[in-house]
């Protein structure tokens, strides 16, 4: 089978037609997430130039791209930190955009390079967030130590967040995001800085969840860790979505790394250029 | 390497301006600042110089001695060195570490201050003339003073970095130094008191500041103008020798700078159990517990009530105890500075704001959460002004209208700052920094939304404040009590419908919200 390679769209979105809802009367089933010509702009500079995405319920989806290609962009307008200029998001159904509160709920966000609340201890920050979400304060105190614990945050559970290492920073915020058992995880490079121990600890945790019929999403730059985890992904260049399907309909056969190059541009062969800098 | 070091500085400043129009502005404002205070420095000194020599000769060695001591302590304490060409920073570079430190102190010197500072070196070598031999000298001094700030400022914070990168030092110096800022106003007054009975002493205290490293190289001038050369050499020995000194100690701690990058982390710090958090049962009170764990815990909210026990001392002090001052100023006071901290809640939170908006809290939640920590930190400490200035001053007549006041003047601005703060963001320090590293440029886009915030406060709560000073004035109770009544119904009104706007403010913009902290940060 053929990846879909989608064009991109590089009209602006003046003209815009909106997909109708997915009536009773349509048979497919309902997609987690479903991304209809999103488009964001800042100042001149397009950072999402329409991109449509279907994520189907139960998968676990990578999104990949260079950096600057619009990935944290088009998942905080996914979770509704950022309100698009054009363009529609579907949470199981749910018009998030319409009815954020009912969207929000069954969404659970990690979001990259945002500050967390870091004069809470770990416990207080997991805590803060399940009460935020309005859980009642015993299974909050529950999971929160659950949580904790499978993530090795236990002995720094009482510690102030902002001592926390990166990674340790990285898993609090992901105890944080999941604490009220969303039905669709979206993570911003959930990996980045993470001890290779409790990165395989959050992949156990993230397959059993997909397993149990949840979807995730992960963007991430390691081509080899979406190829091994993922079962969909999507590449994402300069706010346009270039392929999107299972993994291997997008790789065909080759590694994911060398069609995301392809596909990226951009490749150069060795030292060409640079010879001068053998030095023996 | 010296030009390039320079040219970096400048290319930073001109960098920074691109960002955003408001550091334009700020720059510009900056700009008008600092030739008005340069104007004021020329006639003050032009003065001095007129009224008489002897005049003059305090004010050079004074002054200078001053404008030398802020340059080496006031980074320490304050303002934290600008850190756009921070040692650390060429670590990796292989420079020569005479050819940084040249570079780096002359860099240091590109910018407001260090123009103002040449600026105000150079005035006293125009002041001297007629008198040309004491004008050379201080033409020819003037670079030593110079260099001695630069050297002095570099050689302090660089010596001590490594503590001052502790998070826990910078926080306690921001607090502790607004102490000597407040209590300046109170001490010169008694200095002014003590100078009318002392005057004698001046003389010899110049005579001993003369001879430290901050006034040795004002003096030299002071010397040749009398005429007396052995004391010139003999100050001209200290300036040297001062500014040798500082220069060695800023090169060894240069090098040891860039040897040892900062290691950020001190003590981690622990806090058992879930704490307030624990007790929280909903959205509303989860926020109530968090907003009071950062009053208690964060620097930018303790360095407001570091204030409150200042601020007695020091409009009790100023006012000479007047009864109409001590009750309806220190309380009220307090009230309006706790209420006008939440203004800045959202600011404050920084980025960190995505939890809330992530997990869909509801705008009434979120702004009456805040608005609930305010009351619980300030409740007490308002409760305990209002019945100490009562008793102190002995006037129980007055408790309805200084309660009134203060009750009036709370709640109107919490309603005000619970609004203000789900629109509008000014720049605040950003989490982790002390109370008063200011982001620049942001002064005045600062000064618009709160200069309007508080022309509204003034307005409404006019009502009991007239009424208040009417009856502590006339001694009336009942008057008192209307102004009670007018403080309680009027402040509930704001501050209900303050946090209900702000609640729909919050839910119709969170995103937008969300982006321009995203810009700020």
């Amino acid at each position: 089978m053929e990846a879909r390679r989608v064009a991109p769209h590089p009209e602006p979105p003046v003209a815009l037609t909106v997909p109708p809802p997915p009536g009773p009367a349509a048979a497919a089933p309902v997609p987690a997430l479903a991304l209809r010509g999103l488009w964001k702009s800042f100042g001149p500079k397009v950072a999402v130039g329409g991109i449509d995405l279907t994520v189907p319920a139960g998968s676990f989806y990578g999104l990949v791209g260079p950096n600057g290609a619009g990935k944290t962009t088009t998942l905080s307008m996914a979770t509704g930190l950022l309100r698009p200029d054009a363009g529609e998001v579907r949470v199981h159904g749910v018009d998030l955009w319409a009815d954020p509160t009912a969207g929000k709920r069954i969404i659970g966000v990690l979001p990259d390079g945002l500050r967390l609340f870091d004069r809470l201890t770990g416990l207080q920050l997991v805590t803060y967030a399940g009460l935020l979400r309005g859980m009642d304060r015993d299974m909050v105190a529950s999971r929160a130590r659950e949580l904790l614990a499978a993530l090795d945050l236990e002995a720094s559970q009482d510690q102030l967040v902002v001592d926390y290492s990166a990674g340790m920073t990285k898993k609090v915020a992901f105890a944080a995001a999941i604490i009220h058992a969303p039905r669709l995880m979206v993570l911003d490079e959930p990996f980045e800085s993470v001890d290779p121990v409790s990165a395989s600890n959050i992949r156990a945790i993230l397959r059993e969840y997909v397993g149990g019929g949840g979807t995730v999403i992960v963007s991430s730059h390691v081509m080899d860790l979406v190829q091994r985890m993922c079962d969909h992904v999507a590449v994402v260049a300069d706010g346009h979505v270039l392929a999107a399907g299972t993994v291997d309909e997008v790789r065909g056969g080759r590694t994911l790394e060398d069609t995301f190059v392809d596909l990226v541009g951009g490749r150069r062969t060795g030292m060409q250029g640079l010879e001068w800098l053998r030095t023996c | 390497m010296v030009a390039h070091l320079l040219r970096l500085k400048l290319q930073l400043l001109g960098n920074g301006l691109r960002r955003s129009t408001w550091q334009v502005v700020g720059l510009l404002l900056g700009l008008l600042n600092t030739v008005v205070l340069l104007g004021l420095t020329s006639l003050g000194l032009l003065a001095t110089r007129r009224v008489s020599l002897e005049l003059w000769e305090i004010t050079v060695v004074f002054g200078g001695s001053v404008l030398v001591l802020a340059w080496w302590l006031l980074p320490l304490l304050a303002f934290g060195v600008d850190s756009t060409l921070d040692p650390y920073r060429f670590a990796t570079f292989a420079v020569p570490r005479r050819t940084l430190l040249l570079g780096l102190g002359l860099a240091a010197l590109v910018g407001m201050p260090g123009i103002a500072t040449v600026v105000v070196v150079l005035l006293p070598v125009a002041l001297w003339v007629p008198d040309l031999a004491a004008a050379a000298a201080a033409a020819l001094m003037a670079p030593v003073v110079v260099a001695t700030c630069v050297a002095g400022s570099r050689a302090t914070t660089t010596a001590l970095a490594p503590i001052m990168d502790s998070r826990r030092f910078r926080e306690v110096a921001g607090v502790i130094a607004l102490l000597p800022v407040l209590l300046l106003g109170p001490v010169l007054i008694q200095i002014g008191r003590a100078a009318a009975v002392g005057r004698d002493a001046i003389p010899g205290l110049v005579e001993v500041v003369s001879w430290t490293p901050v006034g040795a190289a004002w003096a030299v001038s002071v010397d040749v103008s009398r005429g007396d050369w052995a004391r010139a050499g003999g100050h001209l020995v200290v300036a040297l020798g001062t500014l040798a000194a500082l220069v060695a100690v800023w090169h060894h701690f240069l090098g040891r700078a860039l040897v040892t990058p900062p290691s950020g982390a001190g003590g981690a710090r622990r806090a058992l159990g879930v704490g307030l958090l624990g007790s929280a049962g909903g959205a509303t009170s989860a926020v109530a517990a968090r907003c009071l764990t950062y009053w208690l815990r964060d620097p930018r909210y303790v360095g407001s009530l570091t204030l409150i026990p200042v601020l007695p001392v020091v409009l009790g002090i100023v006012s000479g105890g007047n009864d109409l001052v001590v009750l309806l100023t220190i309380a009220p006071l307090c009230a309006f500075l706790v209420a006008w901290t939440i203004s800045a809640d959202v600011a404050y939170d920084s980025t960190a704001f995505w939890l809330h908006a992530a997990t869909g809290l509801p705008g009434a939640a979120d702004r009456a959460g805040r608005a609930l920590a305010a009351v619980a930190v300030g409740g007490p400490i308002l409760t305990v002004l209002v019945l100490g200035a009562v008793a102190w001053t002995g006037r129980w007549d007055a408790l309805p209208a200084a309660a009134g006041l203060t009750v009036g003047i709370f709640a109107t601005t919490l309603g005000l700052s619970s609004a203000i703060s789900a629109r509008f963001l000014y720049a605040v320090p950003k989490p982790g920094d002390g109370p008063f590293n200011a982001p620049q440029g942001s002064a005045t886009a600062n000064l618009v939304v709160q200069g309007i915030g508080w022309l509204v406060l003034v307005v409404l709560v006019a009502p009991e404040a007239v009424l208040a000073l009417v009856a502590v004035h006339a001694q009336s109770e009942p008057v008192g009590w209307a102004a009670l009544v007018a403080g309680v119904g009027i402040g509930g009104v704001v501050l209900t419908s303050g946090v209900r706007l702000g609640a729909r403010w919050y839910d119709a913009r969170t995103p937008e919200l969300m982006q321009s902290l995203r810009e700020l940060d």
